[in-house]
């Protein structure tokens, strides 16, 4: 459905996103994680032809966005990170302007918003206006005007952004509700919210995909094992040689340290009670052993560190010493994150709390860029 | 068209719905009927004439002030609040988001500045003035109006925020009328070429006489064209860059 080919995306000589490639099959229910700054916004607003990339291609249902955008605007359906809401209207004649716009029949349209109500759970807020609801009713508003045509493509920018955790909850029902519907892309950097939600992963850092696929598919090349570290009284060759006959551990780094050698292993299951009896045995003083679960949140914590520097393209490197840290819930944002389908998780204390990504100067800057309102390529246009 | 008529019919009951339309109403018949009694009547003998064409001249100033203010509620409202990108990724081309906005602000501005119409009616109480003559200067106000509220339009399209947006319109009217100060002390050809472009001081003055003179049609009408195809413009190299 979707065809994306080394799109560039530059502000004047900062790049947003940098030679993303990518493709969504029809139906597809894909989730764009990333930092603040990382390219989510710029690369959502490039599919919804609200943004022309300066370099690439970008193709749904083999339409070319660069010249045919007027006929890409009529397969999807938009949710900025801000809803366009006008306040003033009731919310059944918001949603009929939004549909008459996307050149729906009266008819059509009233045939549609009771559907789309019931989806949403507007039901009981039709005849109010807009003014006079809360801020996550206004978000169900911004879903439903994006859904009221039944669009081939649904674009949601950052659609939990600001909503308090039962709302959270209710937000995902309601996006996997419209799954099956649409072919859905969505943008997050709450890694729960996209891996609860989507089929596939896209994780985005400084504007380049980082790396992508499913939830299992990242776990498996690059997460769900134990990341071991090891000090041992001994030389590194000795401790080397007493490690070999361990199965199924691999052997990352043994350095010679101040006490003896410092080791940093992996395997995919817990062996520290082999290991410390074959260091042990082999005459050598153990000094320290720890495991740790390395999964998603912890290679999406990797990537994100890993290439803060941000001048070499990403490549994934499973041995970084960043790729481990303790399993969490990683929210970037600061805000609640509740969710685990579903509310109970987000009640239960966390062993340990995730490390709290403060944006850099620099993607501080970007994140301005990226949030700056409901607005789009003007305002980029005078900003850069 | 459809779409023309979706969003203009939506613009008028946004004015209707909020209180800065009713505001900017009232403001308008407000200080219209002072400047009635305190300029155009005033305490002197005067000719039903001289009244009418005192009334008109003031009329046509709250008019064109009234334009500018518009301006904050056309595109840069919807920018400021974040609809834009409502019409921007629905299939809508950019002269239709135009149109329908301008042509919303052009009725509403019309109800109300011909809620005036009581005014001149007053005339006829103690004096005679002729209908043709009430109609012209209606026509030049309508004609002044919507030249107005397009130069306001483009101004809208340029910037974000809605208070901006009032301050260029108004840098933009005062620098054409001005143009008409200028070219009252610069010698031919420039003269008349530079006192051309002058909306209110040039050409509405042979409305509020009586006078309606295709020049003068055909010049509002060339600006309402060229500023609605720049602000067509602008949103379009907007939209998709």
């Amino acid at each position: 459905m979707i065809r994306v080919e080394r799109v560039t995306k530059l502000y004047g000589a900062h790049a947003a996103v940098r030679d993303l490639d990518f493709s969504i099959a029809e139906g597809e229910c894909v989730g764009f994680l990333g930092l603040n700054g990382a390219g989510k916004t710029t690369t959502l607003r490039i599919l919804s032809c609200l943004v022309a990339p300066t370099s690439g291609s970008v193709k749904i249902r083999d339409i070319d966005a660069e010249t045919s955008p007027h006929e890409i605007r009529k397969l999807i359906g938009f949710l900025p990170d801000t809803p366009p809401l006008y306040e003033e209207m009731r919310v059944g004649e918001y949603l009929k302007f939004a549909g008459r716009l996307r050149q729906m029949s009266a008819g059509a349209v009233r045939d549609r918003i009771p559907h789309v109500a019931r989806t949403c759970g507007l039901e009981d807020v039709l005849d109010a206006p807009i003014s006079s609801l809360s801020h996550g009713y206004k978000q169900r508003v911004g879903i439903a005007q994006a859904v009221i045509h039944e669009p081939a493509l649904l674009i949601l920018d950052e659609p939990i952004q600001g909503l308090d955790p039962v709302q959270i909850v209710e937000m995902r029902t309601m996006i996997r509700a419209l799954r099956g519907q649409h072919t859905i892309l969505l943008s997050s950097h709450i890694l729960s919210e996209i891996a609860q939600t989507c089929d596939r992963i896209l994780m985005l850092h400084e504007g380049r995909i980082a790396a992508q696929g499913t939830e299992s598919e990242l776990s498996g090349r690059f997460g769900e094992s134990f990341q071991i570290r090891l000090e041992a009284a001994g030389s590194a060759e000795k401790v080397r040689a007493a490690l070999a006959s361990i199965e199924g551990l691999d052997i990352i780094e043994v350095r010679e340290s101040a006490d003896g050698c410092a080791a940093t292993l992996r395997s995919v299951e817990d062996v520290r009670a082999r290991l410390s009896q074959a260091v042990v045995g082999a005459g050598i003083g153990l000094l320290g052993l720890r495991a740790e679960r390395s999964g998603l949140e912890s290679i999406f914590l990797s990537l994100s560190r890993g290439h803060g520097g941000g001048a070499e393209p990403v490549g994934l490197d499973p041995v970084a010493p960043e790729a481990t840290v303790k399993t969490a819930p990683l929210n970037f944002s600061g805000q609640s994150e509740e969710t685990d389908a579903d509310a109970h998780a987000f009640r239960q204390p966390r062993s340990s709390a995730p490390p709290s990504v403060a944006p850099a100067p620099e993607k501080e800057a970007e994140a301005r860029h990226e949030s700056d309102e409901g607005d789009v390529a003007g305002d980029d246009a005078i900003k850069h | 068209m459809k779409n023309i008529g979706l969003i203009l019919s939506r613009e008028l009951s946004s004015y209707l719905r909020t209180p800065s339309g009713y505001v900017i109403a009232a403001c308008l018949l407000l200080v219209n009927g002072l400047l009635f009694n305190a300029r155009a009547v005033g305490t002197g003998a005067k000719y039903s004439s001289e009244v009418l064409q005192q009334f008109l001249i003031d009329a046509g100033g709250t008019t064109m002030i009234a334009a500018v203010i518009f301006s904050m509620r056309m595109l840069a409202e919807e920018r400021a609040n974040g609809t834009r990108t409502l019409l921007f990724t629905s299939p809508v081309r950019e002269a239709e988001i135009v149109l329908g906005k301008f042509l919303a602000a052009l009725l509403f501005l019309s109800v109300i500045t011909s809620l005036t119409i009581y005014l001149p009616a007053l005339i006829f109480i103690r004096g005679k003035v002729s209908i043709g003559h009430i109609g012209a200067g209606y026509l030049g106000m309508f004609l002044l109006g919507a030249a107005t509220l397009s130069i306001g339009m483009f101004a809208s399209a340029l910037v974000k925020n809605p208070f901006l947006a009032v301050l260029l319109a108004a840098v933009f009217v005062t620098t054409f009328e001005l143009a008409w100060w200028v070219g009252q002390i610069t010698d031919p050809p420039f003269k008349t070429f530079v006192s051309y472009v002058a909306p209110y001081m040039k050409h509405f003055h042979p409305f509020r006489r009586g006078l309606v003179q295709l020049s003068d049609i055909v010049f509002y009408a060339t600006v309402i064209g060229v500023s609605l195809l720049a602000s067509v413009r602008v949103l379009q190299s907007q939209r998709w860059q």
